[in-house]
């Protein structure tokens, strides 16, 4: 990361302090730490991108994952790092309205695109229905896994209405529904330290028999 | 994650050529499976070529009244497709079988073709790994192999293949369609296309250095019930103990292939032959000569019980 940013540096200055006072070495400790994550040589490439209905310009690295871009480049730190390789879900946003692990994408590979984050999907203010419903049903204890799940939960309901099967549908060739089963099949890429998956269930319950 | 070069490829020619004479350049597609290894530096490439450009992206008919799926078709397009679901059953279940909603949205048909085993000691950097490091010894033999292979394995490498897509191209007998650098095109039957492990683990695939792959084509529609069972130690979202991925007609004929117990997708043309007599029958031709660890035996009986499984699950169709 050639460009870090104000949070990146202050939590270095903190963790730089806290291993000062360690070990009793000053400025070598930052150098070497930001040798290991930019290399010495790596060229920056140019990304263009849209986010939440904003055109962004950013030069990255080319190892920046889209997580890592939308979290330390853009500050848009709802989108949440839980496991960084593909198996929590925390990280879900969406890509031309199709949800994907942003962990497990490089934000070179989305030139071009239009992304989606929890903090485009409403606001305090005005609040997406799945985010209305996930407050009225408590789809949440310490609301880590919940930026992703919520951005899961809309795109499941898409994909539902477009037709995409699931591994509980008992006939291929039909019209899959919205049922309890369904949700919690296509949900089972969002893992929740924390057990809401009852509540969570509740939650898209509620908006897909509202939107049915 | 180790600094590599980044481009996006505008053609597979110039794509092709380049990953085959730079040296450590690699395609990613997707990159549900590279940039993980990546990231516990088990994978380093030097250079990556985006291949998300270039096409590659539409299921068609062929003269032959089969279909060509793109090699960048995602995972869950190539699920939802109505062809698929209709008249190749056992391909949908299968990759409905696999991942998440998430990772099935960027996985890629080449790219799950391509994806490298599972096995707890190739990605702990720590440990011998003769399918990571060549001549470092395997740590899963005589370790923790529970999920690792029962049949074709060698005194090298017991690794498994993990793709659940794989075993039922495999049943419906596809085929790889690739171009390389100096624009030569071929196409491998998918019984070659993966590798036992032998003297050489570390090589997956009969794939060439740079061969770039551009679809993979199925077979006319073999009709009769198609039938994926998955059986797995929760119940989505884990990685296949074993798997069954069969096409069973109406008279009890069909065939069979076996996931989660060898190095590639498992079929043995001696268990078709036996799919009328059940389960016994053919899961002691495909298990023959199975040399499973203390840890994995329980994959023998499971394999026969899944058959069984598969079996009812037709006849009641
Ligand atoms: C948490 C988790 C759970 C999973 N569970 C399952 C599961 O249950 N079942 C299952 O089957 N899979 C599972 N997977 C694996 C997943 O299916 C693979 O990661 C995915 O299919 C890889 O496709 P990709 O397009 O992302 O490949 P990439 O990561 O982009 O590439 C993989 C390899 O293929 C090469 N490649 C890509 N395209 C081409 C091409 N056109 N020509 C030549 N080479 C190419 C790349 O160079 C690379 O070496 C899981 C993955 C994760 C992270
Ligand atoms: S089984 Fe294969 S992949 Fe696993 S440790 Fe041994 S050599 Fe490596
Ligand atoms: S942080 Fe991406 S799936 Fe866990
Ligand atoms: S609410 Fe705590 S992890 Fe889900």
């Amino acid at each position: 990361m050639s460009n870090p940013s104000e949070l990146e540096l202050s939590r270095r200055g903190v963790l730089t302090v806290g291993a000062v006072t360690a070990i009793g070495v000053s400025a070598p400790v930052l150098a070497a730490s930001e040798n290991a994550t930019t290399g010495a040589s790596t060229p920056t490439i140019p990304v263009s991108f849209e986010v939440n209905g904003k055109a962004e310009h950013l030069s990255l690295d080319p190892r920046t994952t889209l997580l890592d871009a939308l979290r330390e480049h853009l500050h848009l730190t709802g989108t949440k790092k839980g496991c960084d390789h593909g198996q929590c879900g925390a990280c879900t946003v969406l890509v031309g309205g199709v949800r994907i692990n942003s962990c497990l994408t490089l934000a070179a590979m989305h030139e071009g695109d239009t992304i989606t984050t929890i903090e485009g999907l409403g606001s305090p203010e005005k609040l997406h229905p799945m985010q209305a419903a996930f407050v009225k049903h408590d789809g949440y204890q310490c609301g880590y896994c919940t930026p992703g799940q919520i951005c899961s939960a809309v795109a499941v309901l898409d994909e539902i209405k477009r037709g995409v099967p699931s591994h509980v549908s008992a006939n291929l060739t039909d019209r899959p529904r919205a049922t309890g089963a369904e949700m919690r099949e296509r949900m089972s890429g969002n893992i929740c330290r924390c057990g809401a998956y009852s509540n969570i269930a509740e939650a898209m319950a509620e908006v897909a028999g509202a939107r049915a | 994650m180790k600094a590599f070069t980044f481009e996006r490829a505008t053609s597979v020619q110039d794509a092709a050529a380049k990953a085959g004479s730079v040296q450590g350049a690699r395609f990613i597609a997707g990159g549900t499976n590279l940039l993980d290894l990546m990231k516990i530096e088990v994978e380093t490439p030097t250079h990556l070529i985006d291949v998300n450009g270039l096409g590659f992206d539409k299921i068609e008919k062929t003269r032959e009244g089969g279909v060509r799926i793109g090699a960048l078709v995602s995972n869950t397009a190539l699920a939802a497709d109505m062809r698929i679901r209709r008249d190749y059953g056992v391909l949908s279940r299968a990759l409905l079988a696999g991942a998440s909603g998430q990772l099935r949205n960027k996985a890629t048909t080449a790219g799950n073709l391509l994806q490298r085993t599972r096995c707890p000691y190739f990605y702990d950097t720590n440990q011998a790994c003769n399918k990571r490091k060549p001549g470092s010894g395997c740590a899963a033999i005589g370790g923790y192999s529970r999920q690792l292979a029962v049949i074709g394995s060698s005194d090298k490498c017991i690794a498994t293949h993990p793709s659940d897509m794989a075993v039922a191209m495999r049943v419906l007998d596809a085929t790889v369609e690739t171009v390389d650098g100096a624009g030569q095109t071929r196409t491998i039957p998918i019984a070659d296309f993966h590798r036992l492990p032998g003297d050489t683990p570390h090589i997956d695939t009969n794939l060439k250095a740079g061969e770039f792959i551009t679809a993979v084509t199925l077979p006319r529609p073999l009709g009769g019930e198609h039938v994926y069972e998955k059986v797995r130690d929760r119940a989505s979202y884990a990685f296949a103990l074993v798997s069954v991925a069969a096409v069973i007609q109406r008279d009890g004929t069909g065939r069979v292939a076996v996931g989660g117990v060898a190095h590639k997708p498992w079929r043995i043309e001696a268990a078709d032959a036996a799919m009328p007599q059940g389960p016994q029958a053919i899961a002691s031709r495909l298990l023959a000569g199975a040399r499973p660890t203390h840890e994995n035996a329980f994959k023998v009986p499971l394999v026969e019980r899944t058959l069984a499984a598969v079996i009812s699950e037709a006849r009641a169709a």
